[in-house]
């Protein structure tokens, strides 16, 4: 009973872990960028949800559903205005300016909403769910049904919109995408949209479990070794990876020794890298002479 | 413009080209030398911190600027030097062999950690040595009985040969001392077949494979040297702190040494202690201008490390080639003059995908 419990909630946080992961692997697919600040795109969609939801009182679906508008405008702002200048730059650029733009949405939201830790009422949190006899918290649960919602609008989106078609094709091979008559530049901006979209609906689901405070983005670093197990470019991979992750830690934090939780998803991460470098569902492949 | 004139294939790797660098870097020197006798006590200790800066930046230029290992751990390599140190010094070493026990350790993890990661390329070696970092710092926190956990634990004076440097002018010429063999170690290390070897690997893995270097050999090395020189500027930046706790070797330290070899210029050795200065006297700078700003702006919380990103987005955008490349731009435009061509520094994009088999 209590492995079960344990695992549930292990599987919720990785949830988590598995949406932040889906942000990096969408912009690392399309646009071969790895965006260090997505950890801080989620702070920034969670304090936009505190927002609406708690400072401007509006209801808490209607607040829900600014902060993910307002993100997706961010991100495609973003990328409109400081990363389409650096395609083509070397990887460690982009890197180091994806940092530092973590960096800087950090201090603006210290600056502007304070460094006192915030959290978001929502009309499920603190409540038990009692299901056969295993008592769980509705946050979990939420944020479980949330996850899949989310996958399943993804996918449906990549199969069948026209959008979505583009967005896979300018992503396999740009040059051809553009030739098709696929508006390349345009349909970037739109994945960082959706990525910073996704960013949102996993600050706002995490928001309850985790308090709102500028350092959350932190958690950023995990989702990196999901997106690693996953193999960076896989979008169920990613998934995967993140609830592997989640769900190990949990069951590493109440099964063994204190202080072996914390380097529980990184153990697995170098694990899977010595191993099985590419990822387990590996998509992409090492160029070869 | 000066033009040397080359009788001997050796004179290609003189470090001294022409008399014009005897002169002024031999005044740099003196300058240096001298400074303690003319400038404030605070002034001096605010140099030996860019000195130990400058000697983590040289260690960290190595497998970023010359071998192309985009490094985001090597904070991890300041914590085992500076760790290290203080635990012989506890243990009744003496100063100067304790600080190279603290290299050598950094040195070997460095040659470790490098063998799960030499066939990683880009994000991945990236993304292991942040993960790197975080489990150093981890193990840091709980090996209680060395590093006195998250308490931490105090650093004794360096004592060498019975005199205790325990006054900021005798720390500043200790730093001095061993950023000039650091200094004098990375120039023979750059101009050697090991520093080409690296080089060659930074510019195509492929190239420099075809061309008989062991990649993951050369790998090993670079990250191995570079652990051993960051892992002596640790062990100085104990004593400088003092009082050790692990959360001085966080992620923030690991991003401030990558900017400092940003900023001052990827793959050059002047960028090391350009990108040094530049980080040592950004705090300086931002506490005086904060007075004259308006206190909106001054009190603002989070200011430094928000315009530490605002910096490195505007050198990375704008001038990737460090301060040290906007100074070579600056000096042959005079050497040029009239002729000087904006062409010279073009960058070359490379659209083509780089991991991907097409």
């Amino acid at each position: 009973m209590e492995f079960l419990q344990v695992l549930i909630t292990g599987l919720g946080q990785g949830c988590l872990y598995g949406l932040i992961a889906l942000g990096f692997v969408l912009i690392y697919k399309a646009t071969e960028i790895v965006n260090f600040a997505q950890g801080d795109l989620l702070m920034l969609g969670a304090f936009f949800a505190v927002t609406y939801v708690g400072i401007l009182d509006l209801p808490f679906w209607l607040g829900f559903l600014l902060a993910i508008i307002s993100m997706a405008v961010f991100g495609y702002l973003l990328d409109m205005v400081v990363i389409r200048s650096m395609i083509g730059e070397s990887q460690f650029s982009i890197i180091i300016l994806t940092i530092s733009i973590g960096f800087i949405l950090r201090a603006v939201a210290g600056g502007i909403w304070g460094s006192d830790i915030l959290s978001l009422e929502t009309p499920y949190s603190g409540k038990m769910a009692d299901i056969a006899g295993l008592v769980i918290g509705q946050e979990y649960l939420v944020i479980i049904a949330g996850t899949i919602l989310l996958s399943v609008i993804l996918f449906l989106f990549f199969r069948f919109s026209r959008l979505g078609i583009a967005m896979q094709a300018s992503s396999q091979n740009q040059l051809a995408a553009y030739y098709m008559g696929v508006p390349v530049k345009r349909v970037f901006s739109l994945i960082w949209a959706i990525s910073a979209l996704v960013a949102a609906v996993a600050g706002t689901l995490m928001a309850p479990i985790s308090l709102v405070s500028p350092q959350m983005g932190f958690i950023g670093i995990k989702a990196f070794a999901a997106a690693v197990i996953g193999g960076f470019g896989s979008l169920p991979g990613a998934l995967i990876g993140g609830l592997i992750i989640g769900s190990s830690e949990q069951l590493a934090g109440t099964y063994l020794p204190t202080g072996l939780q914390e380097i529980t998803a990184y153990s697995i991460m170098f694990l899977v890298l010595t191993f099985r470098p590419q990822g387990l569902f590996a998509q992409i492949q090492q160029k070869k002479v | 413009m000066r033009i040397i004139f080359k009788t001997a294939y050796l004179q290609d790797i003189k470090l001294l080209k022409h008399n014009g660098y005897i002169f002024w870097y031999g005044l740099l020197l003196l300058a240096v030398l001298i400074a303690p006798a003319v400038l404030d006590e605070f002034y001096i200790g605010e140099m030996a911190f860019i000195f130990i800066y400058a000697i983590a930046g040289l260690g960290l230029m190595i497998p970023v600027g010359f071998t192309g290992l985009p490094s985001l751990g090597h904070a991890a390599f300041m914590g085992i030097g500076a760790y290290a140190n203080a635990y012989f010094l506890h243990q009744g070493v003496p100063f100067l062999i304790s600080i190279f026990l603290a290299g050598l350790i950094s040195f070997g993890v460095g040659a470790l950690i490098t063998i799960p990661l030499r066939k990683m390329t880009g994000i991945y070696f990236a993304i292991a040595s942040l993960v790197f970092a975080i489990i150093v710092k981890e193990i840091i926190s709980h090996w209680k009985s060395v590093t006195g956990g998250l308490g931490g634990m105090s650093v004794d004076y360096p004592v060498i040969f019975g005199f205790e440097l325990d006054s900021t002018w005798q720390f500043y010429f200790l730093c001095l001392a061993i950023l000039l063999l650091v200094l004098y170690l990375t120039l023979n290390l750059v101009r050697s077949p090991t520093g080409r070897a690296f080089v060659a690997i930074r510019d195509s893995e492929i190239s420099a494979e075809s061309m008989g270097i062991n990649l993951s050999v050369y790998k090993i090395k670079s990250f191995a040297i570079s652990g051993f020189f960051t892992g002596l500027a640790g062990a100085l930046f104990a004593h400088r702190l003092s009082y050790l706790t692990p959360d001085a070797f966080n992620f923030l330290l690991s991003i401030q040494l990558l900017m400092m070899v940003v900023v001052g210029g990827l793959g050059t050795v002047h960028g090391a202690i350009f990108g040094a200065i530049f980080v040592g006297l950004l705090p300086q700078a931002i506490a005086i201008a904060k007075d004259y700003l308006p206190p909106a702006i001054g009190q603002f919380p989070g200011l430094e490390p928000g315009l530490f990103g605002v910096i490195m987005v505007l050198f990375i955008i704008f001038e990737p080639m460090g301060l040290y490349g906007r100074w070579v731009k600056f000096k042959l435009f005079f050497e040029m003059f009239p002729l000087y061509r904006k062409a010279t520094f073009k960058r070359q994009k490379t659209y083509l995908k780089t991991e991907r088999v097409q």
